[in-house]
Order: C-alpha cells, then structure tokens, then sequence
C-alpha cells in the first residue's frame, strides 16, 4: 500500500504542477495568451513532466536496485558454517525471507510487539514459539543467524522504503519547483515539451532491446551457472536424459540429445501434416477459389490460429490419443502404447500450423506478379501447369521461408507437446512411442521450484538458451529469405 | 528456343478440334486433380477445426451442469434435540434424512435399499451439513424445508454417461447397487440435473475432489494479469511505435530496434517465462505466482505484436494529413498527437484486443513463474492484493486439471476452455466490431 499512495502523491503533486504552472505562465503574460511563447498548457505540462518523470525513474531503479543490495548484504551476514553441506545459500536466503516475512506478519496481527520483533539478543526459542503461535511457520528450524540476518532484513527493508519514499517525493518537489521557475511568458515550453516527449518515446522503444538483453542475460548466466556443476560436452552429447529427482545427486545423466530428437521428430510429423495441407490451402484460395468461398473459407482457417495452444494440448490428450490408441493401440495394429506420443503431439500441432503456413504461403503467391500468370496462360498453360512450372518456382524462396518459420513455431511450442508427447526422453524411430521435448523439460524441470542451486534445476536455463539459439537461427534464416525474395518483384 | 523446333513428338493434328485428343484430356484431368487438392486440403482444415469444435462443446458441457438431490425434508424440534443428545450428532442427522428420503420413495411407489453407507457414497457426509443448517437457522425446524445437495461426480459420470454399469468397478467411491438407488431417485423425479454455479464462480479444489473445483479465482487472476498487460502495453507500445514510425531517423539504433522487435516477435512463449522467472523472481524478488509478475511477462510477450500492428495503422494514415497539419503551423508532435493517432486509435484498439486475447490464452510462461492452478485457492482480498497475492489464471487451471489423474477433472478442463473460449471470442467479436465502425479507407 505506501507503494500506492507514493506513486498517487507524486501524481498529485504533477498534477498540482500543471495548473499552478499554467497559471503562473499566463500571469507573466498579463492574463494574454498571445504574449506567450506556447500555448498555456504546454507551461503545466512542463511543469508535471519535470516532476512526475525523474521521480517515477527513481522509483523504478530504486526498487530494482533495494533488494539485489539487500541480499548480497545479509547474504554477506550468514557465516558459511550455518550453510549445511547439502543445502545452498540461497535456500537459506530463502529460508531468511520467509521467517523475515513471518515477524512482519506477527506484528501485524499483534502476537509481537515492534521492539521485540526487531531485539537481536531475543530469545531464540521464545521467537520460535511467538511465530508458531502466530501461525507463521510451519518448520521449526528458526536457527540464531537465520534470525538475526531476518530481523536485519527487516530493518533494511524498512529504511530503504521509508529512505524511497522521502528521495522520490523530494525529488517530485524539486522537479515541479524547477518547472514552475521556468513558467515565464519568454521560456520555450513547447520546445522543452516536445523534447521531454520525444525522449519518453525512444525509452519505450528501447524496450525491445532492454528485453533481447534481459532473455540473453537471464539465459546467459544461469548457464555458465549450470556448465559449472555439470560438464558442457556431458550435455551437449549425452544421449541419456535421466535427472535424478532428489536433486543435488551427481547421479543424473543430463544429455540433451534425446530431447532435441523428440523436438525435432515431432515438428517432422507436424510439418508433414501442416505443409501439405496449409500449401494446397493457400494455393486453392489465392487461385482457383471465387471471392466468396474466399471471404468464407479464409477466416474459418484462421480461427486455428487464434485458438489458444493449451486448447488442443488437452485436444491431443483427450481427444486425438485416444482415437490414435483405438486404431494403432492394442486392440488395433499393436503399434501403440499409450496415447501420449510423438504422433499424437504431431498431428495436433500440425493442425494448429495449418493457418499459419497458408497465411504466409498465401500472402507469398499473392506477391508473384500478374504478368507472370497472364505470359504462361497466353502460352496456352493451364491453371495448374502454371501453378506448378511458374507460380511455385517464383515464390519457392518466400514459401520455404515460411516453412521455417513454422518450423521455429513448432520447435517451440510447448503446452501442445506438454500434454500429448509424454514425459519419457528416448532415442527412437517408432513415431507412436512416447517422447519429450526440450520445451516440455524446461517446464518440468521449473514448475514449483523456487531455488536455482541443483543442476536438475539449472539445466533448464541451457535447454533454454539451446532453444533460443535454435529458433532465433532459423528465424533469422527464414527472415533473410523472405526479404531476399520480395526485393525481386518490387 | 530451339528446343521447340527439336521436338518432333508432337506431330501435325489430324481430326476435328472438337474431339479432345489423348493428351488434352491428360491435362485436363491433371488440372481437376490439383483443384481436388486445393479442395480437400481446404475441407480437411475445416474438418479438423468442426472435430475440435464438437469435442469442445460435447465434452465440456457436461462441466456446467451438476447432479443434485432434491428433498422436501423436515425436521421437528423434538428430532433435533434428540439428535444433539446424541453421540454421534451428525450421524443421528443423517439418519432421520434418509427416513425423510425413505418415505419419499415410497410415496412415489419405488422399492429400493436405502442405507448410511449408500447415502455416504451418493451425497457425502450429509450430516454435518444438515446440522450446521439448522444451528445457524433455528427458526425453520418444524418447517417443510427443500434442500437441494450436489450428488458426488461419480453418479454424475453415470447419469453423463461417463461411467456405465459395466465399465463400473466396486469401490468405496460407488458400488452397483448404488445405481438402482440412483436410478429409483431419477424415476422419482429427487435426482435431477442444475446449473454448475460452483464451477463458475468457485476456487480450485483438492485433488480427491472434482466436484467443488470451479474457475472463478483464476477468472480473476486473469482478469488482474489483463489489466497490467493493458496499462502497460497498450501506453509502452504505442510510444514506441510512434517513435519508430514517425521521428526513428534512419541509423544503427532504428535498425537495432527494428531488428530486436521482429526477432521477439518470434522468439518461443517459453522464453519469456524463463526471463519472468530468472529476472523477476530470482533477481528482483517479486512475489512468486503473482499476478502482477504474469502481466509483466505477458506485456513484453505482446509487445511486439501490438508494435507491429500499431505502425500498421500509423502507416495507413495518409501522408496528406501529416502535411495540412504541418502546413497550418502544427509542430512534428502536434500534428502526431492531435491528428495522426485519433485517426489511427481504432486500428491501433484492434490490434490491442487482439494482441490481449493472446496473452489471455498463453500457459507455458505462467507455469514458469509460479501461477498454476493449485495455487488458486480463494479469491483476493482487496484490489492490491489481487496484482500481488498469489493467483492463477484460467489457462494455467486448465493446464492443471488436465494434468490430474482422476478423470473428472477432464470434464471440468473442457468447461474451463469453454469459459476461456467464450472471452476470447468476445475480445474478438469487439475488435471486428471496432474495425467495421471506424475503419476508414483513404
């Protein structure tokens, strides 16, 4: 909540600035806007911008910055015996949280009082027996650091929030003094406007690079991070993916081969479905069908690609593997075991791609210029002669680059192969046997684990940046392709 | 060109140009061939698209309705105290329920064993229920009261169709003689179906209990993660559109923001639940499964979608406008705000909804950072609780329940994607809306 009320005061304060800065700018000019330099409101805004923006900035970085410092400095406090073998020191940190959490709470609801909270020569047991009673723990390891570095945590928090609030309103005053100093019928209240707004846009559109950095950083360090636990060519050439699940262990193979296999095998199997059908798709619709059947035919394709990925994720697995099981299954040919298989992620996936290699594909013919068409129907071709020995061959370039670029999808689509592909990794050929996806394993190996200490977690992280690796490489080839092409016909 | 003069297959044709010879008849046949393709490819896109459709609606109906127990009961003041006297109290309650049950189906003329143990598997401990009922309203004992108790799921699965007589194994959970029970209550007209409004307005239920799990708590949680990806994509994108498509001068940093745009255009969803999960979490340690976190991610997944489609309808804004403007004495920034956006806002809305609508849908990065469905046990209390108190969204439920073994929770997976559907379509039905009314062709 004061995190609330601080960003509604240096609003109030902005919006204060604008009227008091108006104000002051028309009286300079005597009440005569004509002896102004701008337009009266453009003195306001001068006045809010100056106060509301370098404020809000110093609350942005203040609150990235407050907790990184906060936990290098009580991490710094745990002396490195309390770190059992077995346990990391960010398990402790967290530990150190939750109990800082947990004194918070109990003085909330008044089973502790604020000194004793925050008394470092408290008692541990009597602490201990405070919070139970208070319902704030459930373990009852509360050991004596871990309880001073929380009450030391809970002091720090404390003063940085309280050191915020006073910094940013401080500096939204001084923002709106400066502007209302400026308020004066000579001072150029547009030109400084426009520039503050001009600089306000590039910041959002620097965005996009502060999140390329953002992925390539979180990916980048949790890596090394992993590589250092666990051998890099170990992973890059294992053929055995078999986490342990007790963690920590050094017993897991961690080989990312069989996953980049099932990857690639199903996005096969999808491509096979989706390629054939989404091409002959855009073909009927950008050559042969009338514009009815088009404005008909078109959007109802269109609708698989608005339809949410988790959507036929429970379609394979409930719908599509048990269909596959009835026919290849036991009582069928005897190929299946189960309905979770590369087949059924495959065909699934390969009906959410349909649209969207016919869009592309679609858009792709469309651009092959008329002339082309009219110079082989004039030699006497047919619609498909010209379709197969003209049309394709012209636009061959833009429709593997959209091949690709479904391909790049299909790599890293995850909720469908989730659900559908099976949880085992395995090296095989039998397209109905179940396999896993690297996708599929970073979910597995980072749903409901908070601590990033254990390889099993971190391997996620290099399974990512494979993944990133991957699909940037083939979208930046499918890219450089697409645009190759275009620049021939316009 | 030559090659034509070298081919002497094709000798001088003989006969009447009415009679189509061998190979014009190849090629016409070749050519219906192809438009066969064309054809089935279209129709098997639109047979896989009526296969989901159905197997949505057809599976995920059942998850709106519930079976419940309809029952005129009373209860006298004598029974009450004799039953608080008891023991066991709540037993004693149940017991004077299945006389009430008894007599019921006797009136109606229906001879059926009706025992505790039966009643226990249909209905769930009952007792408790009616007892709380009657300590909290005191003045209806001795009053004719009609109470309607949710059936447990298996005998909604067998009243559905999901399980049958033979497919059903004796358990505790339903035994087959449960079933002649069931069906003498169905003949009675006290077993009968009604609206699921647990499923809609509920929170995530246990494991062993698919019957109380409802949708309602990530409904919201949704709902929050929708308004942080709205005030901060729609805001972030639109400025940086504006900048790229009316001031970016023409250098290495227009083309490095050009280039990054496009490339997290395309970059895998799950991506930008490790950044959630590696930034957000790990180093800046916001809350795990919050609401307010999923919105961040989903607002730099959108970004690029909603950038993209913005420039779009910047880019359709005819230059002429820019120029009267400027010729006026508009500046630079003026003629953008006051005349290009306004004429560009509803394309640029179209392309919000729109980039919304697939946040709205996306799991694989909410699984990331926390937010799956077991977390959604109750909803937020206050507005700021709900951005930062741990949440799920609707997705991430479905992702849940999908993902339980018991196979109850199916049913309830394919009602959550109804619901989920049903937003999206609004979302989508608005932005077509939107696009009809205020498109402007120039």
């Amino acid at each position: 909540m004061p995190l609330f009320w601080l960003i509604m005061i240096v609003l109030a304060v902005a919006a204060a600035g604008y009227f008091l800065g108006r104000q002051r700018a028309l009286a300079s000019a005597g009440g005569n806007t004509r002896h102004l330099h701008s337009l009266p409101s453009y003195y306001g805004w001068n006045v809010a911008m100056k106060a509301a923006v370098p404020a809000f900035l110093l609350l942005i970085v203040w609150l990235l910055v407050q907790p990184v410092y906060i936990n290098s400095t009580v991490s710094g406090m745990i002396p490195d015996r309390t770190v059992a073998d077995n346990a990391s020191r960010g398990l402790v940190m967290a530990e150190v949280r939750r109990t800082a959490e947990g004194l918070d709470n109990a003085v909330a609801e008044g089973t502790m009082t604020r000194d004793f909270a925050s008394d470092m020569r408290a008692d541990i047991t009597d602490v201990t027996q405070r919070l139970k009673d208070a319902g704030q723990i459930v373990t009852s390891t509360v050991t004596q650091p871990v309880l001073n570095a929380a009450q030391r945590y809970r002091v720090m928090n404390a003063t940085g929030t309280l050191w915020m609030s006073i910094a940013v309103i401080v500096l939204a005053f001084a923002g709106a003094f400066r502007g209302l100093r400026e308020a004066h019928s000579d001072f150029r209240a547009r030109n400084t406007v426009e520039q503050g707004i001009r600089a306000i846009l590039i910041g959002a559109a620097s965005i996009a690079i502060l999140t390329t950095v953002g992925i390539i950083l979180s990916l980048v360090f949790n890596t090394i991070e992993f590589f250092r636990l666990y051998p890099a060519w170990d992973f890059f050439t294992g053929l055995n993916w078999a986490p342990s699940f007790s963690g920590r262990g050094g017993s897991s193979d961690l080989g990312v081969l069989p996953l980049l296999w099932g990857t690639f095998y199903i996005s096969i199997v999808a491509l096979a479905v989706a390629v054939p059908v989404g091409l002959f798709s855009a073909i009927y619709l950008s050559e042969y069908a009338s514009p009815r059947v088009r404005s008909v035919a078109k959007p109802m394709l269109e609708v698989l690609a608005g339809i949410p990925t988790i959507v036929y994720g429970l379609f394979a697995l409930l719908t599509v593997g048990p269909l596959l099981v009835s026919v290849f299954g036991r009582d069928g040919l005897g190929w299946m075991q189960s309905g979770t298989a590369v087949m059924t992620a495959g065909l699934v996936m390969g009906i959410m791609l349909i649209p969207f290699v016919s869009s592309l594909s679609d858009d792709i013919i469309n651009a092959v210029p008329q002339a082309m068409r009219d110079g082989s129907y004039g030699l006497g071709a047919t619609r498909s002669e010209t379709i197969k020995q003209v049309i394709l061959p012209a636009a061959l370039p833009g429709i593997v680059g959209a091949i690709l670029l479904a391909a790049s999808r299909a790599i890293g689509e995850t909720m469908i192969v989730v659900l559908g592909a099976g949880a085992a990794a395995k090296l095989s050929l039998n397209p109905f046997e179940a396999m896993t996806t690297v996708t599929a394993k970073i979910v597995s190996q980072l749903t409901g684990d908070a601590d990033f200490a254990s390889p099993e977690a971190l391997v996620a992280f290099a399974l990512g940046m494979t993944l990133f690796v991957i699909t940037l490489g083939l979208n930046v080839f499918a890219l450089y392709i697409v645009r190759k092409y275009r620049e021939q016909y316009e | 060109m030559t090659d034509a003069t070298l081919n002497t297959s094709g000798a001088p044709r003989k006969g009447s140009l009415h009679v189509q010879d061998a190979r014009t008849t190849r090629r016409n046949r070749s050519e219906a061939r192809f438009k066969g393709y064309g054809i089935a490819a279209i129709l098997v896109g639109l047979f896989f698209l009526a296969v989901l459709a159905v197997s949505i609606v057809r599976s995920g109906a059942p998850a709106f309705t519930r079976t419940v127990v309809d029952v005129d009961f009373t209860m006298t003041a004598a029974q009450v105290e004799a039953a608080e006297s008891e023991l066991f109290k709540t037993k004693a309650y149940q017991t004077v329920f299945i006389d009430a049950l008894k007599s019921q189906l006797d009136e109606s003329g229906l001879e059926v064993e009706v025992d505790n143990a039966a009643i226990e598997r249909l209905l769930g401990k009952i007792g408790g229920d009616l007892r709380t009922f009657y300590a909290n309203n005191p003045d209806q004992v001795g009053e004719t009261v009609s109470f309607q108790l949710p059936a447990s799921s298996r005998v909604d699965g067998y009243l559905n169709g999901r399980i049958t007589r033979d497919s059903l194994e004796n358990s505790r959970f339903l035994m087959a003689t449960d079933l002649d029970l069931v069906d003498a209550l169905q003949e009675a007209g006290i077993i009968k179906g009604a609206i699921n409004w647990t499923f809609i307005t509920g929170t995530d239920a246990g494991v062993d209990n698919p019957g109380g799990a409802g949708l309602g708590a990530s409904v919201v949680g949704s709902f929050f993660m929708m308004l942080v990806v709205l005030f901060l994509s729609l805001p972030i994108g639109v400025a940086a559109s504006i900048y790229l498509e009316e001031f970016a001068p023409q250098n290495r940093f227009t083309d490095l923001i050009e280039v990054n745009i496009s490339n997290l255009a395309a970059v895998p969803s799950i991506v930008f639940g490790i950044l959630g999960l590696a930034v957000f979490i790990q180093f800046m340690h916001m809350p795990q499964s919050a609401p307010l976190v999923g919105g961040l991610v989903l607002t730099l997944m959108t970004l690029p979608t909603i950038i993209i489609s913005t420039r779009a309808s910047l880019k359709s804004v005819p230059p002429s406008i820019r120029d009267a403007a400027l010729g006026v004495g508009a500046s630079k920034m003026q003629a953008v705000f006051h005349h290009v956006l306004p004429m560009a806002m509803p394309g640029i809305l179209t392309g919000t909804i729109i980039g919304l609508a697939q946040a709205l849908g996306e799991t694989a990065p909410l699984l990331l950072i926390g937010m799956v469905g077991f977390v959604a046990r109750g909803y937020p209390d206050g507005i700021m609780a709900g951005f930062t108190e741990a949440n799920s969204a609707m997705p991430a439920q479905i992702y849940t329940w999908a993902a339980r073994a018991d196979a109850s929770f199916y049913e309830k997976a394919w009602g959550g994607i109804i619901i989920l559907l049903a937003f999206l379509l609004t979302m989508n039905i608005i932005a077509i809306i939107l696009r009809r009314r205020f498109e402007r062709r120039w």
